[in-house]
């Protein structure tokens, strides 16, 4: 299976020339039976390689294949090639699983859609391009996957093209991205020109011999790391993704799930090495890492979007993520991207089967009480819901736990703010949950009328995300347990060589239990405040037009980062932009050049007095003329 | 003789064409420019990918002078007449939909351009070169000056003036250098000698005499301001030659008769001249995302897109250079496809404006689709052919100065926003009264923007083919350059 590698990313593009092709002509059906069939033959081929690599010995878990040389120049020399290795086809794995689901609902979600067909397409490339990403052997293999996806969210966010403020949101996305991107694109040039290769193996080969804290390995990692902000909406790159949601709600899952935000994640899973080798960096990603997940969580406590509330808690999350990588705990973080792929795609799928039935509204305050009409939604939504905020056995608890032991470990403060955060996500997750599902309906009597569970196509896969959301953390039990932690040893390759220069685990089982508790009874109590404050009491978010508390309205506003970089960003440039047209450019730069041509035509007429055409005054200008000579040359 | 083929063919063709009447004459010429296409496939097919001078045509012209006609292409020249034979007949075959006046005058001309265009690539006499650098001005200036918008006659007038002044440097810097051979010629070997004998100051006078010939012709910045003008003012076929091909004069004039002319020279002032192209890229795409007119915009990003390819050849490595000669091809396929478009789109709405514009995708898919691809190029999206020189050149210049390397990396941010901006303008939202009835691509106009769309996705994932014909000739040139 391992050698068939390269099917895995040549179905999704097949797919998606079929259906960019000639999915016109197609009816719905057949549209989506090729789109979702590729990510499924796809699928098929990952949990192959997956199987046989679980078997392989260590010496054989890690294969590259090349399809051929792409570009070269010089030194420079650059593959289309594959590498597998328990990191990628595990990546693989979640995201043509997910991807398959989230393709499997579209077909639901998206059935009155004129753009079915192109929708489809557009998630083939999606995929594709995340595979790539993943796949690739080499930085540029991962660049190209890097741009794919940007290019793609480009796409699908901008899906409702006559809408500008969709288009805008799709702009915001990729150019945000763009500025991740060229940190990247310097970063892989740096690594060319240090190691003289941009393939993996080569490059994490040679770092060996560096030592730690070296300046230009701290350059790289801070430039790859730039990188990492845009593509997974880390402060300050981060406001593309809450606005992102302007997609269809398929969309918001794959991005926030299955693809694009998880690739920042991966790159420095992938380079974990040199990170490993450049503290500072380290120690940058973490405190990044945690200033995103506290930022991300106070916003979310405030919002009345059932989608923004998620994309905020993913922002969150991806600051979890990025804390544990920070720390050194590499494992950790791709056991939680891994745990959050499955609860985060319930959750947007869930929400938009909400949003579905309530005939495409979004904000919570309008919902209440849909438990008896969307019972399967319900149930798997509030499976979702118990496993991010962390509520034992779920799958987010393990995952969560073990991160923040890890950070316990680094630093007590940066604990404590972890477990603030936790709470706060558990506060909101169930708010959100209570406001849509408990209580009355506040909607209008149409939408009431209208209630409806979602078809099979759309409820098959949250029923599944909801079991991968109920067993997934059963992969990295903890220690404590007495349990093996299944995907530490399957993982254990890729990490070996920054494990052996990283301290090891300190903690006893006393202080893992005390901290355990510590997370779930505080997570119990945030719990129980948001149930009496919401069903209890009935609460409701106020309306629109009251006038909020200071400390609230900065929150609901989003701290008005958006405003604040319009006018210190978009605005300057823009404003930049039409000074250096109307003043530097053409008053200055070309004043001086229509300048030295009126220079010329003034010269010339002035002198053309001088062409008299009167003897008398030619024979004048001689003996003048001569007569000075004389004289300069008496003088001399 | 093949290269001689390549030079007097359009020449021959030209002639003809200015005898026949009528609608014929672009028949004719797109005849003849696909047969040159032809020829130059040919020779590359026959070229050897090494880094001598191929289908050398060499006899004295002025013996007494030293002048011979001697011409012949390598590595570097082969891509530039590839490229310059390639947009022959789809510049002919974009204007097929259109009734120019006096159409004998006007295809005569164009393909008169190109017979000087593939003079000035081949050429191995210094002379020659001149005479064939001001040879392309001419038809051009008649162009721009017979079909263009109602400016036209301040703006063309200024180009004009502007590029010969810049050219009067050259012509002296030449004098200058044939003066001091010791073979009293006009022979590329023997002005390369002459000019590595001469003490680094004179280098350094060389270097501006020519630097400015060129950087004028690319345009470099701040020379650059009659540029948007002329391509704004210009015949949609006369932009398209203007950025195309012709703004690559000034580039392989600097690869093949500056670089290794004035070595000592280029040590000196070269960092200036990056500095300069790397300013020119951010400044021109800021001044970019504000324009609404769509054919100043692309202009203004092609004076980015140049700044980038001249500062990488100024880093004077295997990157850069090779970088800029795939991105000197591929830029040409790219804003070739970008004016076409927007001719397509002013053709049917009678407008350029973007603020009149919008709403087209969801009329007309396919034009939307082939401009959302040909916008993708242009931003240097990996699988497109706009990446690999990029990156390539970005890769170089680093090398040399990672700050500089850093700003002009900007290019990939503020590129995504003035292009995408421009897209959503035109293409997204609602439909505007002017886009009503926008008409779907036509066969025609298929016939011309597909192959674009090929070579795009076709370079950008198959880029070796290209790198391979010039990479021997850039190492042989860095090489001499590595004499002093």
């Amino acid at each position: 299976m391992i050698k068939l590698v390269a099917l895995v990313p040549l179905f999704p593009i097949i797919g998606f020339l079929l259906l960019g092709l000639f999915g016109k002509k197609w009816s719905k059906s057949l549209a989506s039976i090729v789109g979702s069939g590729a990510i499924f033959a796809s699928f098929v081929v990952a949990v192959g390689i997956f199987i046989e690599l679980l078997g392989a010995d260590a010496a054989h878990k890690t294969a590259t294949f090349s399809l051929f040389e792409w570009i070269d120049a010089g030194k420079f020399s650059v593959a289309i090639s594959f590498l597998i290795d328990p990191l990628s086809s595990l990546f693989i794995l979640i995201i043509t699983g997910i991807g398959f689901l989230i393709h499997l609902y579209s077909a639901g979600y998206m059935h009155d859609d004129e753009g079915h067909n192109k929708f489809f397409s557009y998630l083939n490339l999606f995929i594709f391009f995340m595979l790539l990403l993943v796949l690739g052997s080499n930085y540029v293999m991962m660049f190209v996957g890097w741009e794919g996806v940007g290019l793609c969210s480009y796409l699908l966010i901008g899906f409702w093209f006559k809408n500008t403020n969709y288009n805008n949101a799709a702009k915001k996305a990729f150019v945000m991205n763009r500025i991740g991107d060229l940190g990247f694109l310097l970063g892989i040039v740096l690594i060319f020109i240090t190691f003289g290769s941009v393939d993996y193996a080569t490059v994490f080969e040679q770092a060996t011999h560096f030592t730690s804290g070296e300046t230009v390995i701290t350059t790289i990692t801070i430039l790859l790391f730039i990188g990492a902000m845009g593509k997974s909406a880390q402060l300050p790159l981060f406001t593309w993704l809450p606005d992102a949601m302007a997609g269809p709600t398929p969309v918001s899952a794959l991005i926030h799930a299955a693809t694009m935000v998880t690739a920042g994640i991966y790159m420095i899973a992938r380079s974990n090495i040199l990170f490993t080798l450049a503290p500072v960096t380290l120690e940058i990603v973490a405190i990044t890492g945690l200033a995103t997940a506290l930022f991300a969580a106070t916003i979310g406590l405030a919002q009345n979007d059932i989608k923004k509330v998620l994309a905020y808690s993913t922002v969150s999350q991806l600051g979890l993520m990025f804390l544990a990588l920070g720390v050194g705990a590499y494992t950790s973080g791709v056991f939680h991207v891994m745990t959050h792929a499955f609860f985060k795609a319930l959750l947007f799928l869930g929400a938009g089967s909400v949003i579905h039935a309530m005939s495409g509204e979004q904000d919570i305050r309008f919902m209440g009480g849909l438990k008896k009409h969307l019972p399967i939604t319900f149930l798997t939504f509030l499976i979702g819901t118990m496993a991010i905020a962390g509520v034992p056995p779920f799958a987010g608890f393990f995952s969560k736990d073990e991160i923040l032991a890890h950070v316990f470990e680094h630093n007590k403060i940066m604990w404590l703010l972890g477990i603030l955060t936790s709470m706060m996500t558990a506060f909101y997750m169930f708010r959100l949950f209570f406001l849509v599902f408990s209580g009355q309906f506040r909607g209008t009597k149409e939408q009431a009328h209208h209630l409806h569970e979602s078809p099979k196509s759309m409820t098959i896969p949250l029923i599944v995300l909801a079991v991968l959301s109920v067993l997934g953390g059963f992969l990295g039990l903890p220690e404590t347990f007495h349990a093996k932690h299944l995907l530490e040893g399957f993982l254990e390759p890729v990490f070996e060589a920054s494990e052996v220069r990283m301290l090891p685990n300190h903690l006893t089982h006393l202080t893992e239990w005390a901290l355990m508790g510590v997370a779930v009874i505080t997570m119990i109590i945030v719990v129980l405040v948001a149930r009496s404050k919401y069903v209890k009491n009935n609460e409701v978010p106020v309306p629109e037009s009251t006038t909020l508390k200071p400390a609230h309205k900065l929150v609901y506003n989003k701290y008005f980062v958006d405003e604040f970089y319009n006018a210190i960003f978009v605005k300057p440039i823009n404003w930049l932009s039409q000074k250096f047209h109307s003043i530097f450019e053409l008053q200055f730069i070309d004043g001086i050049v229509n300048g030295m041509g009126s220079l010329v035509v003034w010269t010339g007429r002035n002198l053309r007095y001088a062409q008299t055409g009167n003897v008398g005054f030619y024979i004048f200008a001689m003996v003048l003329s001569v007569v000075l000579i004389l004289l300069v040359n008496y003088l001399r | 003789m093949l290269t001689a083929i390549l030079i007097f063919l359009p020449l021959l063709a030209s002639f003809l064409v200015f005898f026949t009447k009528g609608e014929s004459a672009k028949k004719i010429a797109l005849a003849f420019s696909i047969v040159e296409l032809a020829v130059a496939l040919f020779a590359v097919f026959n070229f050897h990918r090494d880094a001598t001078t191929q289908f050398i045509l060499d006899f004295w012209w002025v013996p007494s002078l030293g002048i011979s006609f001697k011409v012949g292409i390598d590595g570097i020249s082969m891509l530039l007449v590839l490229l310059t034979a390639a947009l022959g007949p789809f510049i002919i075959l974009s204007s097929f939909e259109k009734k120019y006046e006096k159409p004998n005058v006007f295809y005569g001309l164009i393909l008169m351009m190109q017979m000087a265009l593939v003079g000035v690539f081949t050429s191995m006499d210094g002379f020659l070169f001149y005479i064939f650098w001001e040879l392309a001005l001419i038809p051009i200036y008649f162009i721009c000056l017979m079909w263009g918008g109602k400016n036209r006659g301040v703006v063309t007038f200024k180009f004009f003036v502007y590029t010969l002044f810049g050219s009067l440097f050259m012509l002296v810097g030449l004098i200058y250098l044939y003066q001091h051979s010791s073979a009293h010629t006009f022979d590329i070997e023997s002005l390369y000698q002459a000019g590595r004998s001469l003490p680094a100051s004179t280098q350094g006078v060389l270097f501006w005499a020519f630097f400015i010939a060129f950087a004028i012709k690319m345009p470099v910045f701040p020379f650059h301001t009659w540029q948007p003008d002329t391509y704004t003012e210009a015949p949609t076929q006369g932009t398209m030659l203007l950025s195309g091909i012709m703004l690559k004069m000034g580039i392989f004039g600097v690869i093949r008769w500056l670089l290794p002319v004035v070595p000592l020279g280029v040590a000196e002032w070269g960092n200036t001249a990056i500095i300069l192209s790397v300013i020119g890229i951010v400044y021109a795409s800021v001044i970019a995302i504000m324009q609404n007119d769509m054919k100043r915009l692309v202009a203004y990003s092609s004076i980015a897109h140049v700044g980038l390819i001249a500062a990488g050849v100024f880093s004077m490595n295997i990157q850069g250079l090779q970088g800029a000669m795939i991105q000197m091809v591929c830029h040409g396929i790219n804003v070739f496809a970008l004016f076409y478009i927007i001719d397509l789109i002013e053709k049917r709405t009678g407008t350029r404006e973007l603020s009149k514009l919008g709403g087209v995708r969801s009329i007309s898919p396919v034009f939307a689709t082939v401009f959302m691809i040909v916008v993708l190029g242009s931003v240097a999206l990996p699988f497109t052919n706009g990446f690999v020189g990029e990156f390539l050149l970005i890769n170089g210049l680093y090398q040399f100065s990672p700050l500089a390397s850093a700003f002009a990396g900007l290019t990939i941010i503020l590129g995504a926003v003035y292009m995408l901006r421009m897209y959503q303008k035109s293409m997204l939202g609602e439909l505007s009264p002017l886009t009503e009835d926008f008409e779907e691509l036509t066969y025609n106009e298929k016939l011309v923007l597909y192959p674009m769309v090929i070579a795009i996705i076709g370079i950008g994932i198959f880029p070796k083919p290209l790198l391979h014909i010039s990479e021997p000739a850039v190492e042989e040139l860095l090489r001499i350059i590595a004499l002093k």
